[in-house]
């Protein structure tokens, strides 16, 4: 689609200006129902692509991304623009500064078009942790779009954005994406700077892109990868450009399958996931049966150092510094000074904490608390991490093996609203699928594999493929060749 | 199962103030969740190292020079409550 419009721009069949205008048209239209933006940065968007315009007029050549509109999630800093990470206590948060991301995309005269709605501070896998509201999902309003990510991966799914960028730390960017039947990239850790994210667990996360192909994925992940000083496990930049390595070539490639993963799924899905499985064999991919023993420690683990890492990160909201304080003064009702005792320290940290924090960030606080408290660490947290070296050390003998792991994103189509909000373990386990990703570092991207139906409404599902660290390219290379098969035979 | 007294105490290491109800609550969730975690500890992980940093990367250096914050207006219009271009918190002692 990325390509296109960017056709489209050069060939002046249309102007930056008029794009992002339709866009903005298409928002105001279907956004009342989804709330997948939180903010519309309409100015700053007009402003971007009449830059652009005016350099097209000039003759000049422009980039790929170059006028092309697009959303950011709420936890990614625009300078200037309420960031509120989905939380009650960055209400009045204005972004003074731009994530790397963000400022790599400004470079390339990318178009903001606004700030997704996403679970509060990246926990959820629903949209429902958001203390500004549900995002619906655009196929079913009754459903969840997915979480963290539920804004952006609405929005692409709605035609609200060409392009949206995510999180990443066990999933939020590929269920939403598979949710709402749109693609879903995270890259390997490292390959792109998070300076200027709302840290969660930071030995998981990745920024996410979601666009509506593998090519789009591709030409989003070039603009915004490279090594930053600011984030220092960023890996080496180079001037790869990933968008041309989608040759639609797969013969010989081996594509590892976890044979349990499969025959446990419910029997729609399984289906579409052996359709796609036959589609790689006609593509001449070898399917190879491969085996994870330990993988079925990767969820548990995932969210002791989940948890760990979030109690550790967000000690930093406490009213002190910037967003919400709370203080006797504004609470009170009480008008006369004498009556009201000026809260200590202590208890205006408690306050701020109590009334701003939703209920599941204050839920993985307190077991993020416990367990790297005195006497619980090496139980917990260290005996996590001993068993990621497991995990890590099963992956890389099954990578001499085959080239990537494909599994379905989701063991499910998208739940309905309301469903598992009762049940925090519920919820958890809906990550189990795309949770090891994180675990391992490397990457992995979700690719739309079809519909199955449920109460007559077609709910997308997606297939996931995981690969080698810091080798995008063959992993984009394969998912892309999918999506040219599909649409060679239209 | 992690008593009331318990979730008291970890709210209160973790500065997180809480009413009775979500006392009660979390008591309940924190207990079922742990649980399901516990599964960890059939694994055997003798003589295995822990992985902090999953890439393998290491020791990243650049210079150790200060840079100048471009808006600095924006850091001070965030503060809860300024005086004369500091942030003013609670007495400490």
């Amino acid at each position: 689609m990325i390509r296109e419009l960017h056709q489209k721009l050069i060939n002046r069949e249309i102007t930056a200006t008029e794009l992002a205008e339709q866009y903005f048209a298409v928002i105001e239209k279907k956004d009342g129902d989804l709330n997948a933006y939180l903010t519309l940065t309409k100015e700053l968007a007009l402003e971007q692509a009449k830059k652009v315009d005016e350099k097209i007029a000039r003759g000049e050549a422009i980039e790929l991304l170059e006028g092309i509109p697009g959303g950011i999630k709420d936890l990614i800093l625009l300078e200037g623009v309420r960031s509120t990470g989905g939380s009650k206590i960055l209400d009045n948060y204005i972004a003074p500064y731009d994530a790397t991301v963000v400022e790599k995309l400004r470079e390339v005269g990318a178009v903001f078009l606004g700030k997704t709605n996403c679970d509060e501070f990246a926990m959820g896998s629903s949209g429902e942790n958001s203390a500004y509201g549900q995002t619906k999902n655009p196929h079913d309003l009754t459903r969840v779009p997915g979480g963290t990510s539920s804004g952006s991966a609405a929005a692409m799914g709605a035609g609200m954005a060409a392009w949206t960028l995510g999180t990443d730390t066990g999933g939020s960017s590929r269920q939403p994406a598979a949710f709402c039947g749109v693609v879903g990239l995270k890259p390997t850790y490292g390959r792109i700077s998070r300076y200027g994210v709302m840290a969660a667990a930071s030995s998981l996360e990745q920024i996410g892109i979601i666009t509506g192909s593998v090519e789009d994925a591709a030409i989003v992940l070039s603009a915004v990868s490279g090594r930053d000083r600011f984030d220092a496990t960023t890996g080496d930049s180079f001037d790869k450009k990933f968008e041309d390595y989608l040759t639609g070539d797969v013969s010989g490639m081996k594509i590892g399958i976890i044979k349990e993963h499969l025959s446990g799924l419910r029997e729609d899905v399984k289906k579409v996931m052996e359709t796609v499985l036959e589609k790689y064999k006609k593509l001449g991919a070898e399917i190879v049966e491969i085996e994870l023993p330990h993988n079925k420690y990767a969820l548990p683990a995932y969210y002791i150092i989940n948890f760990s890492e979030i109690s550790s990160n967000l000690a930093r909201y406490d009213g002190v510094k910037y967003g919400m304080r709370s203080d006797d003064k504004k609470e009170t009702d009480l008008t006369d000074a004498d009556f009201v005792e000026e809260k200590n320290l202590l208890e205006t940290y408690l306050d701020t904490r109590q009334y701003n924090l939703g209920a599941e960030v204050k839920r993985r606080i307190m077991l993020g608390t416990y367990a790297l408290s005195a006497g619980y660490y090496d139980a917990y947290y260290l005996r996590a991490q001993k068993v990621r070296t497991l995990i890590k050390q099963e992956f890389e003998k099954v990578l001499q093996e085959v080239d990537m792991v494909l599994t379905p994103t989701t063991p499910t189509p998208a739940f309905k609203i309301g469903e598992n909000t009762n049940d925090p373990l519920q919820m958890y386990l809906e990550d189990i699928f795309t949770v090891t990703a994180n675990i391992l570092g490397v990457p992995a991207i979700s690719v739309p594999a079809g519909t199955v139906p449920v109460d007559g409404k077609d709910l997308p599902i997606g297939f996931q493929l995981m690969g080698k660290w810091f080798d995008e390219e063959n992993l984009l290379r394969a998912a892309d060749a999918y999506e040219r098969m599909l649409i060679d035979k239209k | 199962m992690i008593s009331r007294d318990e979730v008291k105490h970890i709210a209160a290491l973790a500065r997180v103030g809480l009413d009775e109800k979500e006392i009660e609550k979390f008591s309940k969730d924190l207990s079922s969740i742990l649980d399901w975690i516990s599964e960890l500890e059939t694994v055997d992980v003798t003589g295995v190292e822990p992985t902090a940093h999953i890439t393998g990367i290491v020791n990243r250096m650049r210079e150790d020079k200060a840079h100048e914050f471009e808006n600095k207006a924006g850091i001070v219009k965030l503060f809860p409550e300024e005086k004369n271009g500091y942030d003013k918190v609670k007495s400490v002692m």
